[in-house]
């Protein structure tokens, strides 16, 4: 067997790995086991890469690439390990952003590299595609890092003739690429790869940070696709399949996303949603209609007559950082036989499926984490629908008043149940802005304050009780 | 058979196959899923060595350079952060403590 059949071969068994982890992800019990298998396998392709012969002669600046490989290293294993959880969308916009940013710069050198030889135009093509693609998603992943560090607004930014002007860069982009189709001109490739930055900027600015889970999922698909079209450039199958894969998961999450807040992915990317909304919610409607609000003990003597609750948790939670003590409660609770469960909306939290890392990460069972449709089933024989830190997830006018910002969008039907309970800062409308009319429900029970601080309260009076 | 038309049959495929896997997995698990098939496209660190590696100029050596640091900090970075996550994720505790409890009570 030839040396490039052998490393072919261990291509192709990285490649299975790949695939094999994502299946593995499809349960809780063996999806650690297929990550560490795809690390294996990424290791036997970057071993493998080491014999490969370029142009003829084996690999240059193999001491470069161990240190580029070392700083990498250096950089990455700590900044993975000690992230805080609620720090998680973040972490994964920047390794997103830097893979884009790879595929780019690989894109272009290939380009400089092969120029001379006067490749096909369809070489040039996918080149200039993961150039593109690749640059949007790096500069796209830092604008989205900067809004959830906090290092800018969440809110969206806009601008007159925002549309029109993105349009135009769009446009100017697609010009680009035709002419360096034609000519072929590096200097060109530079002006592109600038371009491309200005629009991976100006397409992230007018998104608001309650759109960033649909964002990350997509940036995550272009920078899978941008791989993918390296690995055209390159030749590489390898490249290809694992680019492909990710570019699918990114989509097929994307529109998981959108569909989760019930609306159009054109919508979550094109209508700057939630920029006005700050206007219309300190200005609560108030007409006379009264909450009932009652103390943790009142809850917690509520709670234990209960035989069935299920919690509802929202972004608010972690950001009191008040898992641990939601999960004593609920352990509790338990022990005095009352059936626990915690209902997961699809976008609670920041990014997909964030909410049910931070449960676990404070030791929450997944048995006892519910997908929506599942705890809407539950609710409807649930004593108490206990709400912490959520608010439009479960606003009702997401279903019966059409002109709502969030109407279409699937709640969790906290309503079902024989009682809610409401742990709430204040009266101030969620993320969405928008006022929640089950706040005023006759069965509704709102507590006032810290979410930490009462569940630490109506842990104690459980307890007494 | 033409080169390019062997790359498409690859990355259709893959794509149908991908779709049909990943929508299997469940919600409970998508941030897991994001990171690790983000840890998953840093395969372009095989792009990059092959770059660094086959550089004849002091640019393209630049580039490349950069492409292997970028490209290590999101394999590196994906796969560690999610075996953390992973490791979080743990079915209900079988009740080793009590059990010897209830034993000794009667």
């Amino acid at each position: 067997m030839s040396r490039e059949t052998l490393i072919d071969l261990l291509y192709l068994f990285s490649a299975t790995t790949f695939i094999v982890a994502l299946k593995g992800l499809g349960s809780p019990k063996h999806a650690r086991r297929g990550n560490m298998v795809a690390a294996f396998g990424m290791l036997v392709a970057v071993v493998a890469t080491f014999f490969k012969y370029v142009d003829g002669h084996s690999l240059h600046h193999v001491w470069l690439i161990l240190l580029a490989m070392f700083i990498g290293v250096i950089i990455a294993v700590p900044t993975a390990r000690f992230v805080k959880m609620t720090a998680m969308p973040q972490l994964v916009a920047i390794f997103n952003g830097v893979g884009g940013g790879a595929a780019s710069l690989v894109s272009m050198t290939e380009f400089i590299h092969i120029k001379s030889s006067h490749p096909a135009t369809y070489v040039i093509l996918e080149v200039l595609l993961g150039v593109l693609i690749g640059t949007v998603s790096f500069a796209g992943s830092a604008i989205a890092f900067a809004k959830l560090q906090e290092l800018m607004t969440g809110r969206p930014v806009t601008y007159p003739g925002q549309q029109l002007i993105n349009g135009v860069v769009g446009a100017a982009a697609v010009a680009l690429i035709v002419t360096i189709l034609v000519t072929a001109s590096t200097s060109l490739l530079w002006i592109l790869l600038a371009l491309s930055f200005v629009l991976g900027v100006i397409f992230v600015l007018p998104i608001g940070g309650a759109d960033v889970p649909v964002l990350i999922s997509l940036l995550n698909a272009f920078t899978g696709l941008a791989v993918a079209a390296s690995g055209f450039t390159l030749g590489s199958n390898l490249l290809i399949v694992a680019g492909t894969l990710v570019g699918a998961s990114g989509i097929l999450l994307t529109r998981l996303m959108s569909k989760a807040m019930g609306r159009s992915l054109s919508n979550v990317l094109f209508s700057a949603f939630g920029s006005v909304v700050t206007a219309s919610g300190a200005t609560t409607r108030d007409d006379g209609r009264s909450v009932r609000s009652g103390t943790p003990e009142d809850i917690a003597i509520m709670l234990g007559f209960s035989s069935r609750v299920v919690i509802i948790p929202g972004y608010g939670l972690a950001v009191a950082q008040g898992q641990h003590v939601l999960r004593e409660l609920a352990e509790l609770l338990e022990s005095k036989g009352i059936e626990v469960f915690y209902a997961i909306h699809p976008v609670a939290g920041r990014m997909p499926g964030h909410m049910n890392v931070l449960l676990a990460e404070a030791n929450v069972p997944y048995e006892q984490l519910l997908e929506m449709d599942e705890a809407n089933s539950e609710l409807a024989t649930a004593d108490v629908a206990l709400v912490v830190g959520a608010n439009d997830t479960v606003n009702p006018a997401a279903n019966d008043d059409p002109g709502s910002p969030i109407y279409g969008m699937p709640i969790i039907h906290a309503d079902l149940a024989e009682n809610v309970v409401f742990l709430k800062r204040s009266m101030r409308p969620g993320f969405a802005g928008i006022e929640n009319d089950l706040l005023y429900n006759p069965k509704t029970t709102l507590v006032f304050g810290d979410a930490k601080d009462t569940l630490t309260k109506m842990v104690a009076a459980v307890k007494a009780n | 058979m033409n080169v390019l038309l062997q790359y498409a049959t690859v990355l259709i495929l893959t794509a149908f196959v991908g779709t049909e896997i990943i929508a299997k997995v469940p919600s409970i698990l998508h941030t897991p899923l994001m990171s690790g098939s983000n840890a998953i496209h840093g395969v372009i660190l095989v792009g990059s060595m092959l770059i660094l590696g086959g550089s004849t100029t002091n640019l393209q050596e630049v580039l490349g350079f950069l492409a292997v640091i970028l490209a290590t900090l999101n394999v590196v970075g994906g796969f560690v952060v999610t075996d953390r996550m992973l490791e979080m994720f743990k079915p209900r505790a079988t009740k080793v403590k009590e059990t010897p409890a209830d034993e000794v009570a009667p």
